[in-house]
């Protein structure tokens, strides 16, 4: 397998991974904004954080607005990280790795590139925008349905879990990044209606409102929410869920190409501490520490996974 | 349903329906154009899904287009088959011998037989190709001929495409859709298969690998990039013969030979279907700004330690200026007649010739020597009269570089419109496959179409389309 073939599935699922978490961001925006009393505009600087969308934002915008987030995260052009940038990104890759893929999984991806050009040609008025992110939903979801129930699990399909894998984590742990002051439990005052708004948020970032409720029933805290995000094995979209599933990957590489590489200590590492931490030792060691430690050697790992596997020159 | 002498291959030239449309034809009067119209649709859908398209040069926005799509076929019977068949073995035959000849003793300039400055003066031979030996003896691999037809047993060479031929996805791509929206019409005729072609194009270019490559021979194709406007081609063809697909970049000399940058290191690749032209291959000998190519891969060429497909300087082979002589190269290395003919052609570098043509230019096509793809050509009948003045200039400042030839009466093919079937002209470009073992030619090949009435310019670029070609079996 080409270096150049790893790198571009690779970067098609992390794309893929980023519309989709971009596209839920503006969801769970939308629902706040409309579920809440006071000033709409000013809830859309937090959900552009957390996108990792915010800097760009102000260097193109004078001021905050619902439509101008909106687009910014959904259409814009300038924004190499909209819904609709990544989604070209992917089907770039995808062009690049078509050999790679299996025919299913290329006319997913290429049918999820068409409707979202046609869905995102226009600004979407606000009726629209809900049925946008559905079909969106519905386009991704088919890519990885199609991966799953057509692709050989080979090298070819550990690259392209990496990619999701890695996206995902870096999604949530910037999510945690942002929001960690929510969960401190010295400013938790619980019962709190704006305490509520917010943890909902995070809950709903990573599609875990009833994935919570189910384990936890009503009963919310900001340290089970922290554990539930950071360390839930069960949780997909949690950190530990995710690195763990980098790990397995990078092992049956291992096993496949009969080496261990630099890149498997480094997720190795991570993965064990994860497993290891208690939610109230992250909290009294200081949770945004943590966080960034998370965010570090995930960076790390991405650098020294395109390096062992030759994915450039 | 013929005007002014013009040969329908459905009708004739009496407009009487001819036998390998009669099966089709009473298939489609039964059927509801509605129906087809529909299907019409659900076959641009198909092609746009599957991303077959292309992308134009000389457009800002680089768009992927479509190549329109016709639903009606273009059906060949057996035995005309046959006979193009033996005239397009000949003619590759002739042109791989040409082409070893023309590198090496040059015997047919030392017999007479062709001017000595259509070789030393021409552009398209490569000197670093002399006195190379190709491994397996092959200079060009996959050949594309493109035939007209003017009659009923009437076809014409119009050119040889000996270099990287393209359109060969198409070919296969028409079928498939064709297979998917009318199943039906393929259990009322017996149609000759392509499906095979990606299987013995692997087969071809692994029986040409170099005599030292041991076990199964590793293929790759290389292409310029995503930005190319056959990428689709590129990839479809790695893709259906299971080999990578690589850039210049994924590749280096390593040890003495052309290897891959792989997840595990770099592998030796034996055998490279280039789709990059010549002058992009190698930047240390020959355009040294290319990004495309593989710095050194002419000298592990040259060692005998890769095989090139197509070889550099098979360009000499299907020039324009030389394919006038191409009567007398198969004539000088099969010791027969041609079977294939020629269209008439004027050689504007000789004086007699481009008084002619200046003299008849509002009648004749007027088609650079190194040009492709439908541009930079004059057709005289169709031309303003701006544009005949602009090209009598460019004749006189540089008559060799020009051949022109008559407006032939291309045979036209119906297309389905919304007014029903409509006659349009049609060329042909069947594939084959040249390799030690032999000559293998895929029945049927890429039919293209000018889609407006009365235009004889079929090329994608230019606003063509394709159809299905069937060659029946008896």
């Amino acid at each position: 397998m080409l270096g150049k073939t790893a790198n571009g599935l690779y970067w098609m699922y992390r794309y893929l991974e980023r519309a989709e978490n971009t596209a839920r961001l503006i969801e769970t925006g939308q629902r706040i904004a409309l579920t809440r009393s006071g000033n709409g505009d000013a809830d859309w600087e937090p959900v552009m954080q957390t996108a990792g969308v915010a800097g760009g934002y102000h260097a193109a915008h004078d001021s905050v607005s619902k439509e101008a987030a909106i687009d910014w995260m959904l259409r814009s052009r300038d924004n190499a990280s909209s819904v609709l940038c990544s989604i070209d990104a992917a089907r770039q890759n995808a062009r690049l790795v078509r050999t790679a893929l299996t025919h299913e999984v290329w006319e997913a991806i290429n049918g999820c590139y068409m409707d979202v050009r046609r869905v995102l040609a226009r600004k979407l008025g606000e009726r629209d925008l809900t049925p946008a992110l559905k079909s969106l939903r519905q386009r991704t979801a088919l890519v990885r349905g199609a991966t799953h129930g057509t692709m050989l699990r080979n090298d070819i399909f550990n690259f392209c879990r990496i990619g999701t894998f890695l996206e995902r984590a870096d999604s949530t742990a910037r999510i945690l990044d942002v929001k960690y002051y929510v969960l401190l439990p010295s400013v938790a005052s619980v019962g709190s209606s704006i305490d509520n708004v917010q943890w909902e948020t995070i809950l709903r970032s990573v599609s875990a409102m009833g994935g919570f409720r189910m384990v936890h029933g009503n009963r919310v805290t900001p340290p089970e929410i922290a554990r539930f995000l950071i360390l839930d094995r069960r949780m997909p979209r949690s950190l530990n869920f995710c690195v763990s599933k980098i790990r397995d990957n990078l092992g049956y590489l291992a096993q496949d190409y009969g080496a261990r590489l630099p890149s498997h200590d480094i997720v190795d590492g991570l993965a064990a501490r994860l497993m290891a931490n208690e939610i109230d030792e992250i909290l009294e060691l200081g949770l945004h520490e943590y966080i960034e430690e998370v965010l570090a050697a995930l960076g790390e790992a991405g650098r020294q996974i395109e390096i062992d596997y030759r994915f450039a020159e | 349903m013929s005007d002014g002498g013009i040969f329908d291959e459905m009708h004739g030239a009496t407009g009487q329906l001819r036998r390998p449309y009669a099966a089709f034809k009473t298939w489609f009067d039964a059927e509801a154009p509605k129906r087809l119209r529909a299907k019409q649709r659900e076959a641009e859908d198909l092609f746009r899904l599957t991303g077959i398209t292309f992308n134009v040069y000389g457009r800002a926005e680089a768009e992927e287009r479509l190549i329109p799509f016709d639903i009606v076929p273009r059906i060949i019977s057996a035995r005309e088959w046959q006979k193009l068949c033996r005239g397009i073995e000949q003619r590759v035959r002739a042109l791989n011998a040409f082409l070893h000849d023309i590198y090496h003793r040059q015997e047919i300039v030392r017999a007479g037989r062709l001017p000595v400055e259509m070789v030393a003066k021409n552009d398209a031979f490569l000197p670093q190709m002399i006195g190379v030996e190709p491994p397996g003896g092959i200079y060009t691999h996959i050949v594309g001929i493109d035939l007209v037809r003017t009659g009923d047993d009437s076809f014409y060479v119009l050119e040889d495409n000996a270099r990287t031929p393209s359109g060969v996805s198409y070919m296969l791509e028409n079928r498939e859709t064709m297979l998917q929206m009318f199943p039906e019409l393929f259990s009322l005729n017996r149609v000759a298969p392509v499906e095979t072609y990606p299987a013995d194009l692997r087969r071809s270019l692994a029986a040409s690998a170099p005599p030292d490559s041991s076990g199964t021979p590793t293929v790759a194709v290389l292409t310029p990039g995503i930005y190319n406007s056959a990428y689709f081609e590129h990839a479809f063809l790695a893709d259906k013969m299971g080999v990578e697909l690589v850039e210049g970049q994924d590749l280096r000399v390593v040890d003495g030979r052309v290897a891959m940058r792989t997840t595990l290191g770099y592998q030796p690749v034996d055998v490279l279907y280039r789709r990059v032209d010549d002058g992009f291959l190698d930047p240390l000998n020959f355009n040294p700004d290319s990004a495309l190519g593989v710095p050194g891969i002419m000298d592990v060429y040259r060692a005998g330690r890769i095989t090139i497909a197509n070889a550099p300087g098979t360009g000499i082979a299907d020039d324009k200026a030389i394919y006038s002589y191409i009567p007398e190269i198969v004539e000088f290395y099969t010791g027969e007649r041609p079977i294939l003919e020629n269209v008439p052609t004027w050689r504007c570098s000789e004086p007699d010739s481009l008084a002619y043509v200046l003299d008849n230019l509002e009648n004749l096509v007027v088609k650079e020597v190194h040009g492709s793809g439908g541009y930079g050509m004059l057709i005289g009948p169709a031309a303003s009269r701006k544009d005949l003045a602009e090209f009598r200039r460019k004749l006189r400042a540089r008559p060799t570089n020009y051949i022109a030839q008559p407006t032939l009466a291309l045979s036209t093919v119906p297309i389905f419109t919304r007014s029903g079937l409509a006659p349009r002209h049609v060329d042909l470009r069947p594939f084959v496959l040249v390799s030690p073992d032999g000559v293998k030619i895929t029945p049927g090949g890429l039919t293209r179409v000018a889609l407006k009435k009365g235009s004889l310019v079929v090329n994608s670029s230019q606003g063509g389309g394709t159809k299905d070609t069937w060659v029946l079996e008896d």
